[in-house]
């Protein structure tokens, strides 16, 4: 994909220029840290495992998520410069995957700015290093599939406030969809086979499987094809909602 | 090297759908610059747009430098440079950034890539802003910093939407020199294409070679500024400034009715009488100023002079028109209005 490597770059060095990046990173980090901390009792426990650390993040990604990804399509869509951009020789497939791509490595970096606590963790016990990398790498598919969902919604609109409160909405439901709440809410109307498939959605029961080391396939695969889906359909809504 | 042929453009669908553009055909050759022109919402940026490949025909196509728009969109925009509306530029970046990302994206490498920045650096004179955010500089930086970007990888198709729009008189002047000389200085052999579009009559003369004058998405006249201003009534009219001779009573003679006995006279436009005192200029007393307009663009200077002498009047200033584009605008885009004007007036008159 010709130009998907500059799109990218440019992407990624744009959350470094201005303040995005730095209060990103900074609240992230400090939520993080009171999660673990305060609301998980990380000393408390006296378990030498980060389970504590991960059971937060998808609460963490469902705010701090859509913040990113809302200025990924809005803004270009807002300034015009979405004009420029597919006006340049790269493919539109190029733009989407590259600035998608550039969003989930800025997620990755602050993702890996939380080593301390692994550091932590290691010098206070002898945690199983395996389950955490696992659960850094759920960690990472999930924002991504935040990430993704985040982006399509981004292309739809101009306006970044709506983006960010749309993608928190629908991230939401993704989250919440295996939960007994919302199961009972809907298994009182829909097909049992409807009800299983909306709970096979669900982000909160396959990211507790992984983050507890429980590295299945068949949930990468999940999270895998939220982000191909909704990447792809950003592009075919970018292309639809272009001319606007 | 463009060759626009029956291209449509339809914005939604059903009753509701807007017919931007309506089945444009166009060629435009290597040392022209074309400006494009039409009331706003005509479809000029409509047609660019579809040209540049950022959106898709409804029906038709453009073909540049042996490329299809539809088929190889990619083929098309890496030969064109394009300066959208408003030169929309990312505002965080600062100009060294931004041509440095536009340069990669266009395929260029190391010294190569810097040499070609340098060189547009140079040529739009932005050598001082390199290292400011975008976002703080002046429109008229702003402007150079779009057009840098568009003429980086010296494309031989060049498409400007609107591009001194916004500016200053000096602005407007400086990125008009900047075109003028990109339309010259292009391959000794082939020359290099531009489309502009405005809405600013003047620049057509200043820079265009060819213009095109477009409204509800048709082509309704294409010709040299020249031919366009021939079709102006206003061709070869004749504005002079007489001192009317004074009758029996001590009344000034009204010439303008006395004008309008030349035969090839078809109109004659009265701008009234004003009272001069006198200076070391010449005589004090009336001045009478009227525009004489020809029946079908005969010129009338040798008859209106002739005219006056064998009457003893006394012509102060004299000057033959080349035609009004703006006169020429009006008439061709607000041609289906017509009607209406008519019969207001007719109401008005009784």
């Amino acid at each position: 994909m010709k130009g998907l490597v500059p799109v990218f770059r440019r992407e990624l060095s744009g959350y470094f220029t201005t303040p995005v990046a730095l209060v990103f990173i900074v609240i992230f980090l400090f939520l993080a840290g009171v999660f673990t901390f305060q609301l998980g009792a990380f000393f408390e426990r006296g378990q030498a495992d980060l389970v504590v650390f991960f059971n937060f993040h998808p609460w963490l990604y469902l705010f701090l998520i859509p913040a990113v990804s809302m200025r990924l399509w809005a803004e270009e869509r807002k300034t015009g410069t979405i004009e420029l951009l597919l006006t340049l020789p790269i493919s539109l497939a190029a733009a989407v995957v590259g600035k998608f791509l550039a969003a989930w490595g800025f997620v990755a970096i602050a993702l890996a700015l939380t080593f301390p606590l692994w550091i932590t963790t290691n010098y206070l016990g002898n945690p199983d290093n395996g389950v955490i990398l696992a659960g850094y790498l759920g960690s990472f598919l999930m924002a991504g599939a935040f990430l993704a969902i985040g982006s399509c919604i981004s292309a739809t609109t101009k306006s970044q406030v709506i983006a960010f409160i749309v993608s928190v909405v629908i991230c939401l439901l993704f989250m919440l969809a295996g939960l007994k709440e919302v199961q009972g809410f809907v298994s009182g109307w829909l097909p049992l086979e409807a009800v299983k498939v909306i709970g096979s959605f669900s982000f909160l029961s396959r990211f507790e499987a992984i983050s507890k080391g429980v590295l299945d396939l068949r949930d990468m695969i999940f999270f895998g094809s939220i982000i191909a889906v909704f990447v792809a359909a950003t592009g075919v809504v970018v292309n639809m909602k272009k001319a606007e | 090297m463009i060759s626009i042929r029956n291209i449509s453009k339809r914005y939604g669908a059903g009753s509701r759908s807007i017919l931007a553009v309506d089945g444009v055909s166009l060629e435009v050759n290597a040392g022209e610059v074309l400006g494009f022109l039409g009331p706003n919402g005509a479809g000029k940026s409509t047609t660019m747009k579809m040209v540049t490949g950022f959106l898709t025909p409804t029906s038709g196509s453009a073909v540049v430098c042996g490329r299809d728009v539809v088929d190889d969109p990619v083929g098309v925009k890496s030969v064109i440079g394009y300066l959208p509306e408003g030169a929309p530029n990312y505002p965080d970046m600062t100009p060294a950034a931004f041509l440095d990302f536009i340069g990669q994206i266009r395929g260029f490498k190391g010294s190569e890539k810097k040499r070609k920045i340098d060189a547009v650096v140079e040529r739009v004179h932005i050598g001082g802003v390199m290292r400011q955010p975008i976002e703080t500089l002046s429109k008229g930086f702003k402007r150079r910093v779009g057009l840098a970007q568009a003429m980086l990888h010296e494309p031989p198709v060049l498409i400007l939407d609107e591009p001194t729009d916004g500016l200053d008189p000096n602005q407007k002047h400086e990125v008009r020199n900047v075109i003028r000389e990109l339309a010259s200085r292009g391959d000794v052999n082939s020359g290099r294409a531009v489309v502009l579009s405005t809405h600013i009559l003047e620049e057509v003369e200043a820079v265009c070679t060819r213009a095109v004058i477009i409204a509800k998405g048709k082509v309704l006249v294409d010709g040299t500024p020249a031919q366009l201003r021939s079709m102006s009534k206003y061709h070869n009219a004749v504005t002079l400034t007489v001192i009317p001779p004074l009758n029996a009573g001590g009344e000034p003679l009204n010439i303008a009715k006395e004008f309008a006995a030349i035969t090839w006279v078809a109109d004659v436009e009265d701008q009234g009488v004003r009272h001069v005192p006198v200076s070391a200029a010449g005589p004090g007393g009336p001045r009478q100023t009227c525009t004489l307009v020809p029946r079908g663009g005969r010129p009338l200077l040798a008859d209106v002079t002739s005219f006056a002498k064998g009457r003893g009047w006394t012509i102060e200033t004299i000057a033959v028109e080349g035609g009004r584009l703006d006169d020429v605008f009006r008439e061709m885009t607000m041609r289906d209005r017509e009607p209406a004007r008519e019969t207001m007036k007719a109401g008005g008159a009784r």
